[in-house]
């Protein structure tokens, strides 16, 4: 066996590229990430992003354009079998096999990386156990909750006891109760050592649960580091955004070039500004349109985070 | 639910168990064993109800209300029953090999993407493609066997079929290749047809198919319609008929296991092939 090194996860201007009808879509454009053993590490960002078509690369479903990534040290396209041994995949879809029970479902993933029958089952039985599904064990998995459903396909994808564990968006879908559950069990799989690589468009999400992130959009990663290195190297300042029925009063021309103040957007009748030092600012913003005599519509005051951080680095809302 | 899990949960960098590609292939298998335990009665019934109506009308009904001239075009003296017991075998492993696969699977690859669970198993795809068509050979060659007593002990006093077994390799390796043949062209049709128009699939392949398929008699009788005769060959299934026949009749006229064999082998081999490169490509994007 070949020996797998501290970086469990490895890319190397990773790109894909679909072909549609209007011609060339590129999906990933150039992505590098290193993820060591051990870490917890995030792809953040809004839909459509890639984040998807990354990990689908990284678990061997989807064949790279161009560029290398490597999971334990096992080429995703030359050793695909190597690699599908060490990882487990949750998907976003409920993936599970509705032909079988959940208990089966976890059985026959067991017997499928090598567990004898016997085994099998035992071992799905502890993961039911584990899960808090003991009661739903001869149901449909199409008949679970989407929390159960979600808990069932972790189970599965750790029957084998994977290297790396690669979750896309796990807790889309679910509501708050579910969410926090599923972030306690994630937290307790990383403390016995588990890698774990999500995906999520959740913020709150990524600060709560990733030792590191990836910020990515568009196919790209705009940064990389831990939050708080996001917010210090990103310049996660407070944002205001005030919009007005008209045009952004002319007295703020001049706002960019004070101290405190790192950036200025206008946009239309929308001025958005990105400071160190907001005391004040908000209400200096709207007393300047009502002195231009235009009424402000909208205005907002987001403290220092990761959306201020995406926000800083492609000067639009997240949520776009 | 509370987190409490115990150590040794997650990750193990030297797991107990050497996974083989051999092992995880069987294992798959087993699944579908298990599936189809679970499904077997509502799969069989359905399967063995048209051939069981065929012969009841036309081996027993027909020949007591005076039908009973029906030869199939035989001739000889051969009974009707004689001609219909390979081709409703025949027919019914091709359509079970068809049946096991293309809709599943059309499921599977469309219906919430369900085949990946299976895509990340440590196998290459195209051997879970081989693996599927293995399954739906199974399930066609079960098929096969449950028709044959039924269409062989139905019939009316006097128009029994006269079947008897001269060459038993023949005979397995007829049904074998011809279920896995089947099989692998449900892989194929499963892959590559819109399940949205899957209803198309019945009207315009599979009927004609069937019924053109030298079911109701052997493909030499079709000498007085030549061009029938020859538009038939393009059909697999008539090979697979007329393979039965020269293994289950040969008194009835059959084609040369020359013919026969040398279509169903490199059908097999050849529809193996392309099915797995199609279903490879739509399983990896």
């Amino acid at each position: 066996m070949t020996p797998t090194p501290e970086i469990a996860v490895k890319t190397d201007d990773l790109r894909k590229t679909y072909a549609g009808p209007k011609g060339d879509v590129p999906a990933v454009r150039g992505i590098d990430l290193d993820v060591r053993r051990g870490e917890f590490f995030g792809l953040l960002g809004p839909n459509g992003a890639g984040k998807s078509t990354t990990i689908g690369m990284l678990t061997t479903l989807v064949k790279p354009t161009s560029g290398k990534a490597s999971v334990c040290g096992f080429d995703v396209v030359n050793d695909a079998v190597e690699v599908k041994r060490r990882i487990g995949m949750v998907s976003q879809n409920n993936t599970l096999d509705s032909e079988l029970t959940a208990v089966e479902n976890l059985e026959f993933r067991g017997r499928f990386f090598g567990l004898g029958p016997r085994a099998a089952r035992r071992r799905a039985e502890e993961l039911l156990e584990l899960f808090g599904l003991t009661d739903r064990r001869d149901g449909n998995p199409f008949e679970l909750s989407g929390g159960q459903a979600k808990r069932l396909m972790i189970g599965r994808a750790l029957v084998h006891r994977p290297e790396v564990l690669f979750l896309d968006e796990p807790t889309a879908g679910l509501d708050p109760q579910n969410r926090v559950n599923l972030w306690d069990l994630l937290r307790d799989l990383q403390s016995q050592g588990q890698t774990i690589l999500l995906t999520t468009h959740y913020m709150e999400e990524a600060e709560v649960l990733c030792d590191r992130l990836a910020v990515v959009d568009h196919g790209e990663v705009l940064a990389r580091g831990t939050v708080a290195e996001l917010k210090d190297s990103a310049g996660a300042d407070t944002v205001i955004t005030v919009s007005y029925d008209g045009d952004v009063p002319a007295k703020l021309d001049g706002l960019a070039a004070r101290d405190g103040i790192s950036k200025v957007e206008v946009n239309g009748g929308q001025v958005r500004v990105f400071s160190t030092a907001p005391e004040g600012l908000l209400g200096e913003l709207v007393s300047a349109g009502a002195a231009a005599g235009v009424n402000v519509t909208d205005a907002s005051q987001l403290r220092p985070s990761l959306e201020t951080v995406f926000l800083n680095l492609t000067g639009r809302d997240y949520r776009d | 639910m509370t987190s409490t899990l115990p150590k040794a949960l997650a990750a193990d960098p030297e797991p107990a168990v050497r996974v083989t590609v051999g092992r995880t292939f069987l294992a798959m298998l087993s699944r579908e064993v298990r599936v189809l335990r679970k499904n077997f009665v509502a799969t069989f019934v359905r399967v063995l109800l048209q051939p069981l109506l065929f012969v009841f009308v036309f081996a027993y009904v027909l020949p007591k209300v005076g039908g009973g001239a029906m030869t199939g075009g035989a001739g000889g003296g051969t009974t009707f029953s004689t001609v219909l017991v390979p081709g409703l075998v025949g027919s019914s492993i091709f359509m079970q090999g068809i049946m096991a696969i293309v809709f599943p699977l059309m499921m599977e690859l469309n219906w919430q993407r369900s085949i990946t669970d299976r895509a990340l198993a440590p196998l290459p795809i195209p051997l879970l493609a081989i693996e599927k068509i293995v399954a739906g050979g199974l399930q066609a060659l079960i098929a096969g066997l449950l028709v044959f007593p039924c269409v062989l002990f139905v019939h009316a006093g006097g128009q029994g079929p006269d079947v008897h077994v001269s060459n038993w390799p023949l005979l397995i390796f007829v049904c074998v290749f011809g279920s896995l043949l089947s099989a692998s062209g449900g892989l194929l049709m499963g892959t590559v047809i819109d399940p949205q128009k899957a209803q198309m699939l019945f009207g315009i392949i599979l009927m004609p198919l069937s019924m053109l398929g030298c079911v109701y008699y052997p493909w030499a009788a079709l000498e007085h319609v030549r061009w029938l005769q020859i538009v038939s060959l393009a059909n697999p299934m008539v090979f697979l008929n007329e393979g039965l026949r020269a293994a289950l009749t040969p008194g009835v006229e059959h084609m040369h296991f020359y013919v026969y064999g040398t279509v169903i082998l490199v059908g097999t081999v050849l529809m193996t092939w392309l099915a797995a490169r199609k279903f490879t490509q739509r399983v990896l994007t």
